[in-house]
């Protein structure tokens, strides 16, 4: 068998692909990240608690009123970001003009209060969650069994990834968005409102998370503290991607996924502090992050 | 002469002082007996400890009659978060400012372990059900301890044993990466060598890992019969739901959860949880008193059922009590060398024995996760194959390397 530093190479193709998929949760979430930084400033400790209600959404449509899991990728992702507007114009437009730690202490608050909700009713271990019957079972591709849901969560996050990248960079509204980032105040003399522009951000990006959410639900357990230490990895790869570029948290997210994948094959006892051994260089040699610019 | 006299005196002074003071000890402190229950309140171990084996003190301690020999009896609680620092600062305050008697349950070995150093410093009565390791029995034990539930070694004799009876005969191990997965790895690699099995390979991953896939994927390409988990909680359920996905059990190999709580099984769920073999301290269907006391939990917890861990803590402070009325002390030692003299009986153990070395020992039980169709509903998940008699279930106390052992 072929061997790449000491690994046969079928497991290290196997490694990657995984990575990848890890990637693709990474990339959505720090997408929303990035966005909700890029134009309203604020850095969101409550997406990881966003994307476990996404998860637990999707639970509880299929256990309260059998709503299944097609159904459930569309509401899901809706119903969350319906909550992320209810908190944007409740509590977080009130606070554009203050300093950065105001919102994350009080979005770090709302993550608190939201996991600590779902924990009070469902507990910490989890509820089941199977995948849809069409994407059961799996790809034998030789080097490595790929489950079908796993291919599933490449495409459709990758896709939604990327529709999100072109809504931004290339459309007309994207380019109002990126305007309103640079100047508010000359985009809204345009005659253009800001302020739900703003709104609709936070939501769409919390969306994002919510997206993310109902596509773990099959992956992990559906459980309260599902997003406790992702959003702690998302963070750092925002920070490595460069604040609040879109494209750098994509290709940070898919980027991370790989090298945590690799480390968990060369020395896994390093792999859930392999990302912040990277965050720490980036910040040394670019502290703008790879794909950053600097801020005035 | 006269100098002789004089330190004569000061010396008989000083033994009547000793004698004083150890007879004002000989009471229980601050009249009141204060227990403090700490496990993890939010984390992956908070379903299987938490809240519910602080409803399991305060049953005991109603049922006691909520006073002993007319001095209150207090339950406090707190959130060790699974950090050994955190843990040993709440006991070290605890014991200092709050005047707690006793700590009980300390899930997450490595806690444990650091608790176990202030309470024997501080001749504090520490009664773990929640932690596994049995180094709390062997290198690291104290006059001041007992392990109530189970341990590393009961588990590994138990699913270790029975896996490798069905044909499991090669291993490959996934291991929580701290004091406990180390513990349970190398116990159940023993049982495993020793009824003619061989290891061939582990990987450590760190604590709440939620993806498992590159881990699994190593284990697969191992091609062992057995892949061993050497992990507990969330770590274990989502181990599981993915070794499934990934088309493992499908493929041949078997998955033997080293440590699986009846909380695992309820989020897993029976399509995918059935057929594992687990070792338990406890069920809650076996008998009618284990159903009573569930029930009645059940009553007070949204009609979750008793894990082993939350009725050993009731089972633990129940006879702490009655070992502290016995005497009228609650100092650490001196209540925990009481209950080493009196049999337990009550719903979770039959005759059980406190060793020397502070291993409560009682029967253990081997179970399989039942079949969806098989099962009445929720909570009735398991059928107990087998009771491990407690001489088997744990290590035998000559092996013990506690230092109170070799006497």
């Amino acid at each position: 068998m072929q061997e790449i530093f000491g690994v046969p190479a079928p497991l290290l193709f196997g490694q990657l692909l995984i990575g990848l998929i890890n990637g693709s949760f990474y990339a959505l979430l720090s997408l929303g990240l990035a966005v909700i930084f890029g134009v309203l400033n604020i850095i969101n400790f409550a997406h990881g608690a966003l994307y476990m209600m996404g998860a637990f959404v999707a639970w509880l449509l299929l256990n309260y009123l059998g709503i299944g899991y097609w159904p459930g990728l569309i509401l899901a992702p809706l119903i969350v970001g319906a909550v992320g507007i209810v908190i944007e114009r409740a509590m977080l437009s009130h606070l554009y003009d203050l300093d950065h730690l105001y919102g994350l202490l009080l979005t770090f608050g709302l993550a608190l209060i939201i996991e600590g909700t779902f924990i009070n009713f469902y507990g910490v271990s989890g509820q089941p969650y199977a995948p849809p019957e069409i994407l059961n079972g799996g790809y034998n591709l030789g080097f490595m069994f790929l489950p079908k849901y796993r291919a599933w969560v490449i495409v459709a996050s990758l896709a939604v990834c990327l529709g999100t990248w072109l809504l931004i960079e290339r459309t007309r509204l994207g380019a109002y968005l990126r305007a309103a980032v640079e100047r508010p105040d000359l985009v809204r003399a345009f005659g253009i409102n800001v302020p739900l522009m703003m709104t609709l951000t936070y939501g769409f990006a919390v969306g994002l998370a919510g997206f993310a959410g109902i596509l773990a639900a099959p992956v992990y357990t559906v459980s309260p503290i599902m997003g406790q230490n992702l959003i702690i990895v998302v963070f750092a790869i925002v920070v490595i991607g460069g604040l609040g570029s879109i494209l750098g948290s994509i290709v940070t997210g898919l980027g991370i996924g790989l090298i945590e994948g690799l480390t968990r094959t060369f020395y896994p006892e390093a792999s859930s502090t392999v990302v912040f051994v990277i965050m720490a260089i980036v910040l040394i040699l670019r502290p703008n992050g790879l794909f950053g610019r600097p801020r005035e | 002469m006269r100098l002789h006299r004089l330190a004569l005196a000061s010396s008989a002074l000083v033994a009547f002082g000793t004698v004083l003071a150890g007879a004002a000890q000989a009471e229980i402190s601050d009249d009141a007996v204060k227990i403090g229950v700490l496990n993890d309140r939010s984390g992956l171990y908070a379903d299987l400890s938490g809240e519910g084996s602080v409803v399991a003190a305060r049953m005991a301690v109603e049922d006691f009659g909520g006073t002993v020999n007319g001095k209150a009896i207090e339950v406090l609680s707190a959130d060790h978060q699974n950090k050994p620092d955190v843990g040993s600062n709440i006991a070290r305050q605890w014991i200092d400012q709050d005047g707690v008697d006793v700590i009980v349950d300390v899930p997450t070995s490595s806690v444990a372990l650091a608790v176990q150093q202030v309470t024997s410093e501080k001749d504090t009565a520490f009664l773990d059900s929640g932690a596994a390791t049995t180094a709390l029995t062997n290198d690291q034990c104290a006059p001041t301890f007992v392990h109530w539930t189970y341990d590393t070694y009961a588990l590994s004799v138990g699913t270790g044993k029975a896996v490798v009876d069905e044909g499991g005969k090669s291993w490959f191990f996934l291991t929580a990466d701290y004091a406990f997965g180390h513990q349970l790895e190398k116990d159940t690699a023993a049982v495993v060598e020793a009824n003619g099995g061989t290891v061939v390979g582990s990987v450590n991953h760190p604590l709440s890992s939620s993806d498992f896939s590159s881990f699994l994927l190593q284990a697969q390409a191992s091609g062992a019969d057995v892949i061993g988990l050497a992990n507990a909680g969330g770590d274990t359920t989502n181990a599981i739901k993915q070794a499934n996905s990934f088309g493992i059990v499908q493929g041949g190999q078997k998955l033997a959860a080293l440590l699986g709580f009846i909380t695992d099984v309820d989020a897993l769920g029976l399509d995918v949880a059935q057929g594992l073999t687990l070792t338990t301290g406890f069920y809650w269907d076996r008998n009618e008193d284990t159903r009573k006391f569930a029930d009645r939990f059940a009553e007070k917890m949204n009609g979750q059922k008793p894990t082993m861990v939350q009725a050993g803590v009731y089972s633990a402070v129940m006879h702490y009590l009655k070992a502290v009325e016995e005497i009228d002390d609650d100092g650490g030692k001196a209540a925990v060398d009481q209950m080493k003299k009196m049999p337990i009986n009550d719903f979770f153990a039959e005759d059980g024995t406190i060793r020397e070395d502070g291993r409560m020992v009682h029967d253990m039980y081997l179970v399989q996760v039942k079949k969806p169709g098989d099962s009445a509903g929720k909570w009735d998940y398991y059928e107990i194959v087998k009771t491990i008699p407690g001489s088997e279930a744990f290590l035998p106390i000559e092996k013990s390397s506690c230092s109170l052992a070799k006497k």
